[in-house]
């Protein structure tokens, strides 16, 4: 439950103990193990996190597009309505129309011999199947515009296109039915850090000009910290530490997300020349999760209470929580 | 610190190849139909490999059998009957099998050899050496094979050596193209320039990170190979160009369509040879898949 | 530390022949290095940096400059090339993709221990390396293969093997941008006590400015085929002079209170670049009007320029604006 003091309005999104779990034939991998999370009409919320922590599987569930034999547990409500348990016709028209996703390493997600606008046209037809094919074509261009591509370029194939612009692409793609749920996973990882601040920059712009809700996903903490209102900092499948973003960054309360800033050294601040810090080890096997606090092999500060206690998001501040005993909110 | 003594280096590598093929094997074991493929083609093998426990080789030969009733039915003559010279046909099918799977794998290595040498030449080096290579491999892949198989046989003459010679060299094209195109693919791998950075010849690039990789498709592709070999083996003997001193399943199919088994209906002359080579042909066939998708992870390096 | 510099790298040219026309991606390169210091060669995709590092380390011919090793200049033929080589080793932007992944981590190591025929026990070499990359006990890593260990640890396998033939330069490409971001503290770390062990020369190539703030004694930045500016770190990032490196620098997140300047568009590509200083159809000096105001406008269109020191410091800047700045009292 959120500790947020949020207006009366109810949120957009409730997530509730979501668990994710592959089935395969060694064994089942837990991928998400009871995540919760709120996200009011035209937040944005940062979900921050390294490989294996979860992410991607989380921002599958929530529209459904696992593989089959994935299983998924706990409520996402959408405007009070569980998109987990809605039929098929019913998550086809949710699905693009109320929540749409910009996937990761999405600059391969286009169709190579198609037209971008063909393919964009193909969303907005799918959904509004009686719209015709003027009024189409015009929506294309009006999004085109919006992303920031001239509307000509409709005609181009993916490969005419730079990557910054591809991602504008997809970003268009997204929007084509106005949904009002935006989920970005790893939009810019790939893309030079001038493309990446244009694309930031669109988003931002976006989010405030349509009121659009953003999940922002992706490792790079420093860039969520200034996209973001909030973060979410998640460690083998499950979220151990929220709060405000600037908050979250600049002092973490959770040994790991310490780790995680302290990747992204600050340009001008003598504390990080020459000192490079880092975490040993790896993120665990979710086959094979530690006893106890997942993160104590690896953390810095672990005692011995930490291979057996139980750690739940507890607060550590105003409107901030963390899953680490050393939080003044955890129970001693 | 550590207790336990360092393995040699030599070890290592015998523990690499050991293990490689330990999980190949296993990996294997779980592809029913590459198990079923096993199965018939060991039990093939191993009859051919038994034929004169088998059977008789005297009774290939019509001067022996001129006791034995003609055209017989498998219920008049265990267990297949005989043909219009009274010859058991079992003993035939027999036989002929020791042809069919010679003719076939020695076509097959054949063509495998010319095609990898060509295909990884061609791939590695590039350049003039490709151009010309390619354009040899495109010059024997558009000549029909029928035909060229026809005319090379009637110049050199039937016997089981023009048969491997004309299967093979019609063959090889295949294999070298798919060859090149996987020696192109490893060029390109990361792994290549790092070990070229390190100072590797080109002939260590080759035999070392090249070669490797690509001799499980090599594998694969030469099991697919051979139900191809054996086939335009039947054909030609079919035609009457195979060696008329030896019996082989295609043999077996003209010289019962030429002694009009048809018209008789003695449908024990013609089947089983047909059975064989149907049996044979899928045998290598499963194997040959079932061993793609065994090899083919590894080929991409791909492992997680 | 060694009066000559342990590289030298004079105006080397790399041109690639395509179907759109020749792209020139190393356009015109000077760069020096020490023994004991590391320098970031900074720059976005296209800007020639992978280029110019491949050169250095012979997997790339160039088409017109030198490059120099201590004084002899990077040979053509291959004995030679695999001498050179004793002395240059790189480290890979993919440690999964370098290492051939059929190769045990022993043989990987060892591979460049038996090409170059080092000298000494191959297993105390190779265990040697792995230790010194951080890999301990080395034993336990014999036996198993890059997929068995995190990317980390592959990297770490990269650096091992580079390092077992003793070499005075090592160029890095990219080293920490493929592994996590929680990883690469350690990476980092490991490079610089390599510095400080054996008084090697780094080149790290990279797209973040972040990381050449942690580890770089030096920073060049490349645009198009060129260095534009290069300077110590310290003074660089603190107080670029470049409208590139500015913009660049403004675009940072960690950078909270500097207004941001984005660049519109992206790179043009290396077939085309343009006339005058290659980057005034971007540079916001040209673009607000600045560079008129200044006089410098015309220049900036039609004279192409080279690097020159900006007086007062120890940085060069290729800028019409700063060549023509006043010198500070």
């Amino acid at each position: 439950m959120s500790a947020a003091a949020e207006p009366a309005a109810a949120p957009l999104l409730q997530v509730r103990d979501l668990h994710v779990t592959y089935g395969v034939r060694a064994g089942a991998i837990p991928a998400v193990r009871g995540v919760n999370f709120d996200l009011a009409v035209g937040e944005t919320l940062g979900l921050a996190g390294e490989s294996g922590c979860g992410k991607s599987s989380l921002a599958g569930a929530l529209l459904r597009l696992l593989p089959r034999g994935t299983q998924v547990t706990g409520t996402v409500l959408l405007d009070g309505e569980d998109v987990l348990t809605m039929k098929p016709g019913r998550l086809r028209a949710v699905r693009w129309t109320e929540l749409a996703i910009v996937f990761q390493g999405a600059l391969h997600t286009l169709n190579p011999v198609q037209r971008i606008g063909r393919q964009i046209g193909e969303a907005i037809s799918l959904h509004s199947p009686g719209t015709r094919g003027g009024a189409v074509s015009k929506r294309v261009g009006e999004l085109l515009e919006l992303v920031g591509i001239p509307a000509r370029r409709a005609q181009d194939y993916p490969h005419q296109l730079s990557g910054g612009q591809r991602q504008r692409v997809l970003i268009g793609l997204a929007l084509a039915c106005e949904p009002r749920l935006l989920i970005a996973d790893e939009p810019t990882t790939a893309l030079d850090v001038m493309v990446q601040a244009q694309v930031l920059r669109l988003l931002d712009d976006l989010q405030q000009r349509l009121g659009l809700a953003v999940i922002f996903i992706t490792h790079d903490l420093s860039t969520l910290a200034a996209v973001c209102k909030r973060i979410a900092v998640m460690y083998a499948g499950r979220i151990v530490e929220e709060g405000p973003s600037h908050e979250v960054f600049d002092v973490p309360a959770h040994p790991y997300t310490r780790a995680l800033a302290g990747a992204f050294p600050v340009i001008g601040d003598p504390a990080f020349r020459m000192n490079p810090s880092g975490l040993a080890g790896d993120p665990p096997d979710p086959r094979e999760l530690p006893s106890g606090c997942p993160f104590h092999p690896r953390c810095p500060e672990a005692e011995e209470a930490c291979t057996s206690a139980d750690v739940e998001l507890w607060p550590a501040g105003p409107s901030r929580r963390a899953a680490c005993i050393h939080v003044p909110g955890a129970p001693r | 610190m550590s207790a336990v003594a360092a393995p040699s280096a030599r070890r290592i590598t015998w523990l690499r190849r050991r293990r490689a093929l330990g999980s190949g094997w296993r990996e294997y074991r779980r592809n029913t139909p590459g198990m079923v493929g096993l199965v018939l083609l060991v039990l093939i093998v191993l009859m051919a490999i038994a034929a004169p426990l088998l059977a008789d080789p005297a009774g290939l030969h019509a001067v022996n059998t001129v006791n034995n009733p003609a055209w017989a039915n498998p219920a008049k003559f265990h267990p297949l009957g005989t043909d219009h010279l009274g010859r058991s046909v079992m003993t035939q099918v027999i036989w002929g099998a020791r042809i069919s799977l010679l003719v076939g794998l020695a076509a097959t290595v054949l063509a495998m050899l010319i095609g990898s040498v060509v295909g990884i030449t061609a791939g590695f080096f590039g350049g003039w050496t490709e151009s010309i290579l390619m354009r040899l491999t495109e010059w024997f892949l558009v000549i029909p094979f029928l035909p060229l198989a026809i005319v090379l046989a009637a110049i050199l003459g039937p016997s089981i050596q023009n048969i491997i010679l004309v299967i093979g060299i019609t063959s090889w094209p295949f294999p070298a193209r798919l060859i090149r195109a996987q020696v192109l693919t490893m060029k390109e791998r990361l792994y290549v320039d790092r070990s070229r950075a390190l100072g590797a010849s080109e002939w260590h690039l080759m035999t070392r990170h090249i070669l490797p990789n690509v001799s499980g498709l090599i594998i694969a592709n030469t099991t697919l190979t051979v139900p191809v070999a054996i086939l335009s083996e039947t054909t030609l003997s079919f035609l009457g160009l195979g060696d008329p001193s030896r019996a082989s399943w295609g043999k077996m199919l003209q010289e019962s369509f030429e002694a009009g088994a048809l018209t008789q209906q003695a449908w024990w002359y013609y089947v089983p040879p047909g059975v064989g080579i149907l049996l044979v042909v899928l045998a290598f066939t499963l194997c040959g898949q079932a061993l793609e998708e065994v090899l083919d992870p590894r080929l991409r390096d791909r492992r997680e | 530390m060694k009066d000559a510099p342990l590289l030298e790298v004079s105006d080397v040219h790399v041109e690639f022949r395509g179907r759109h026309g020749v792209a020139r991606a190393v356009d015109g390169v000077d760069l020096t290095m020490r023994s004991g210091e590391i320098v970031a060669l900074v720059g976005e995709s296209g800007c020639g940096k992978t280029t110019l590092a491949r050169t250095i380390v012979g997997l790339q011919t160039p088409v017109s400059g030198e490059v120099r090793l201590r004084g002899s200049a990077l040979p053509r033929s291959r004995k030679a090339l695999r001498e050179y080589r004793r002395s240059v080793q790189m480290v890979f932007q993919d440690p999964t993709g370098a290492l051939n992944a059929r190769q045990t981590i022993y043989e990987a190591v060892a591979e460049g221990v038996r090409i170059q025929r080092v000298p000494g026990n191959e297993e105390e070499l190779v265990a040697q390396a792995l230790s010194r990359a951080g890999l301990r006990p080395p034993e336990r890593f014999f036996a198993r293969y890059p997929y068995e260990i995190s990317g980390g640890q592959r990297q770490r396998v990269i650096i091992a093997g580079a390092m077992a033939l003793n070499p005075s330069l090592l160029v890095a490409d990219e080293p920490v941008s493929s592994l996590d971001a929680s990883v690469r503290g350690e990476i980092l770390a490991l490079m610089l006590r390599l510095v400080r062990e054996t008084d090697i020369g780094i080149l790290v190539v990279t797209h973040d400015l972040g990381l050449a703030w942690n580890v770089a004694d030096r920073v060049a930045v490349m645009y198009l085929g060129r260095i534009v500016e290069q300077g110590p770190t310290e003074e660089l990032l603190t107080h670029a002079h470049h409208p590139y490196t500015r913009a660049l620098l403004s675009v940072v997140p960690e950078i909270a209170d500097v207004e941001p300047q984005i660049l519109a568009g992206e790179a043009p590509d290396p077939t085309r670049i343009p006339a005058g200083c290659r980057f005034h159809p971007r540079c916001p000096l040209v673009a607000s009007g600045e560079a008129a105001r200044l006089g410098i406008e015309e220049r900036c269109r039609g004279e192409d320029l080279a690097l020159a020191p900006v007086p007062g410091s120890n940085q060069v800047v290729a800028c019409h604006a700063v060549a023509d700045a006043p010198v500070p009292a």
